[in-house]
C-alpha cells in the first residue's frame, strides 16, 4: 500500500471500518472499532456518522429559505443628495456591469449567485447518491463534494463589500451607504449552507464509489 | 490491539495507510482521494509558529490602523477594520456586525492564538503546555469559518464599486492584512493534521 499510483485511479481501498477500525478524522489514528474518544487527541470517534444526511437536509433547508429574502430585498441602501437608491444583489452586478467592470461583476455575479444555486443543487444531489447509488459515475462525485466543501465560503464575499462600503461612505448629506435586510439573511444563508456541507460525512461518499466502482467492474 | 503509530486512516475517505518516516519534502497523499496526509519537513512546526505569530503581529496593526481612505473633494472618510466591522452595528444589523467581526478578526486571532500556544513550546524542545490538545482541536474546528482572504477580495470589490465616486487611498492596515492572508496561506501549506498531532504526542510523552 504505498501512495506511489500507477496513473490508474484506485477507488478501492481496505478502510479503516473493513479492518475492524475506527478512525480520527482529526489526527488520523485509527483505534478498535467501539472506541468512543480517540486516546490521541480526545476527539469523539464514529466510524460512519448515521444523523450525517438528517443534519444536511436541515441546514439546506434553512439556507434556502433564507437565500429567497436575500435575493428579493435590498442589500445596499444608497442615499445621494437627497435621493435614496436600492439595490439588490443581483441589481449590485448589473450596475458594475453598466460601469463596464465586467471582471469584477462576474466575480460577484460569481460570488452571489452561481455559488450558492450551484451548491443548494450539488449538496442536494450529493445527498441523493448517498441514498440511492445507482448509475452514477464515481469520478464526477470524486471532486464535486470537495469543491463544494471548499467554495461555500466564498460566498461571503458580498456580505465583506457591503460592510467596507457602508463603513467608507458616510458622507453625511452627500452620501451614504447603509445595509440593507437582504445582507442579514445572504449572510446566513451562506452560514447555513456551510454548515450543511459540513455536516456531510464524506467517508459515505466514498462507501458509495466504492459500491458503485464494484457493480461497474463485474 | 492497540493503534501503531505508523498506521494512519484518511479524514475523507477513511482508506488506511501505512507510514514510515516521511522524507523531506515529499507530501504524502491519499491513494484513493489524494487528500494531503502528511508533510515531510522537519521544521515544520517551527515554521508554523513562527508564520502563526507574525500573523498575530500584523493583526494588532491591522485592527486599529487606517485601513482604506476616502476623499471626495473636501470630504475625507476613514476606516480601519473596526470600523468596518461596527458598520452594522445599529438595529437590527447588530448580529451581522458580531458575525463579521468574528469572520474577519476574532477568529483568524483565535486560530491563531490556539497554534501558537499548542505547538510554540514544541519549536523550543519544551513539553506542550496544559490544553495543548483542545487547542489544536480548536484550531482545526475554526478554520472554515476565519475568512480574512474572503475579505481582502471584499476589499478589491468595494474599491472598484467606489472608484467613480471618490479617490481611495490604502492605509497601512491594508498591506498589514495582504500580509496575514498570504502567511495564514502559507502556513496552511505547511500544516498537516497526521504530522502535527504526531509531534504534539511525542512531545508529550517526553
Amino acid at each position: 500500500m504505498d501512495g506511489s499510483g500507477h496513473g490508474i485511479e484506485t477507488l478501492a481501498a481496505l478502510t479503516a471500518r473493513d479492518a475492524g477500525m475506527v478512525g480520527c478524522r482529526q489526527c488520523t489514528r485509527v483505534w478498535p472499532i467501539g472506541t468512543e474518544v480517540c486516546g490521541l487527541c480526545g476527539s469523539s470517534l464514529e466510524s460512519r456518522d448515521r444523523t450525517s444526511l438528517q443534519r444536511v437536509f436541515a441546514w439546506w433547508l434553512v439556507g434556502l429559505l433564507f437565500y429567497i429574502p436575500a435575493n428579493l430585498y435590498p442589500m445596499l441602501i444608497t442615499r445621494t443628495m437627497g435621493r435614496e437608491s436600492d439595490a439588490t444583489i443581483v441589481g449590485g452586478v448589473i450596475e458594475l456591469a453598466q460601469y463596464g467592470a465586467w471582471g469584477v461583476a462576474f466575480i460577484v455575479f460569481f460570488a452571489s449567485v452561481v455559488i450558492p444555486v450551484g451548491k443548494f443543487i450539488a449538496i442536494a444531489y450529493l445527498a441523493m447518491v448517498v441514498r440511492r447509488p445507482h448509475g452514477h459515475k464515481p469520478r464526477n462525485l470524486l471532486h464535486l463534494f470537495e469543491l463544494v466543501e471548499w467554495i461555500g465560503r466564498w460566498s461571503m464575499i458580498d456580505v465583506f463589500v457591503v460592510a467596507i462600503l457602508v463603513a467608507l461612505v458616510q458622507f453625511n448629506l452627500i452620501a451614504t451607504i447603509n445595509p440593507g435586510i437582504a445582507a442579514v439573511s445572504f449572510a446566513l444563508s451562506v452560514v447555513f449552507t456551510m454548515l450543511s456541507a459540513m455536516s456531510f460525512d464524506s467517508r459515505r461518499i466514498w462507501d458509495e464509489i466504492e459500491i458503485i466502482s464494484e457493480e461497474s467492474s463485474k | 490491539m492497540t493503534p501503531s503509530d505508523n498506521i494512519l486512516c484518511c479524514p475523507v475517505c477513511d482508506a488506511l495507510h501505512e507510514v514510515g518516516e516521511v522524507p523531506d519534502g515529499i507530501r504524502l497523499r491519499c491513494i484513493r482521494c489524494h487528500t494531503v496526509l502528511a508533510v515531510g519537513q522537519p521544521e515544520a512546526i517551527i515554521r508554523i509558529v513562527v508564520l502563526a505569530v507574525t500573523a498575530l503581529i500584523l493583526m494588532s496593526i491591522v485592527v486599529f490602523y487606517p485601513f482604506l481612505e476616502l476623499r471626495n473633494g473636501v470630504f475625507t472618510s476613514r476606516a480601519s477594520v473596526f470600523q468596518t466591522v461596527m458598520s452594522f452595528s445599529e438595529g437590527v444589523m447588530a448580529p451581522l456586525s458580531i458575525a463579521v467581526a468574528f469572520f474577519v478578526i476574532i477568529l483568524p486571532v483565535a486560530r491563531l492564538s490556539a497554534i501558537v500556544w499548542a505547538l510554540g513550546p514544541l519549536s523550543f524542545d519544551r513539553p506542550p503546555l496544559p490544553g495543548a490538545k483542545t487547542m489544536l482541536r480548536l484550531a482545526e474546528t475554526v478554520k472554515p469559518w476565519a475568512m480574512a482572504e474572503i475579505f481582502m477580495v471584499g476589499v478589491a470589490v468595494a474599491l472598484v464599486k467606489l472608484a467613480d465616486l471618490a479617490t481611495l487611498s490604502m492605509g497601512p492596515a491594508f498591506w498589514s492584512f495582504a500580509a496575514i492572508v498570504f502567511i495564514t496561506a502559507l502556513q496552511d501549506t505547511q500544516m498537516s493534521k497526521y504530522s502535527v498531532w504526531t509531534a504534539l504526542d511525542m512531545a508529550s510523552k517526553r
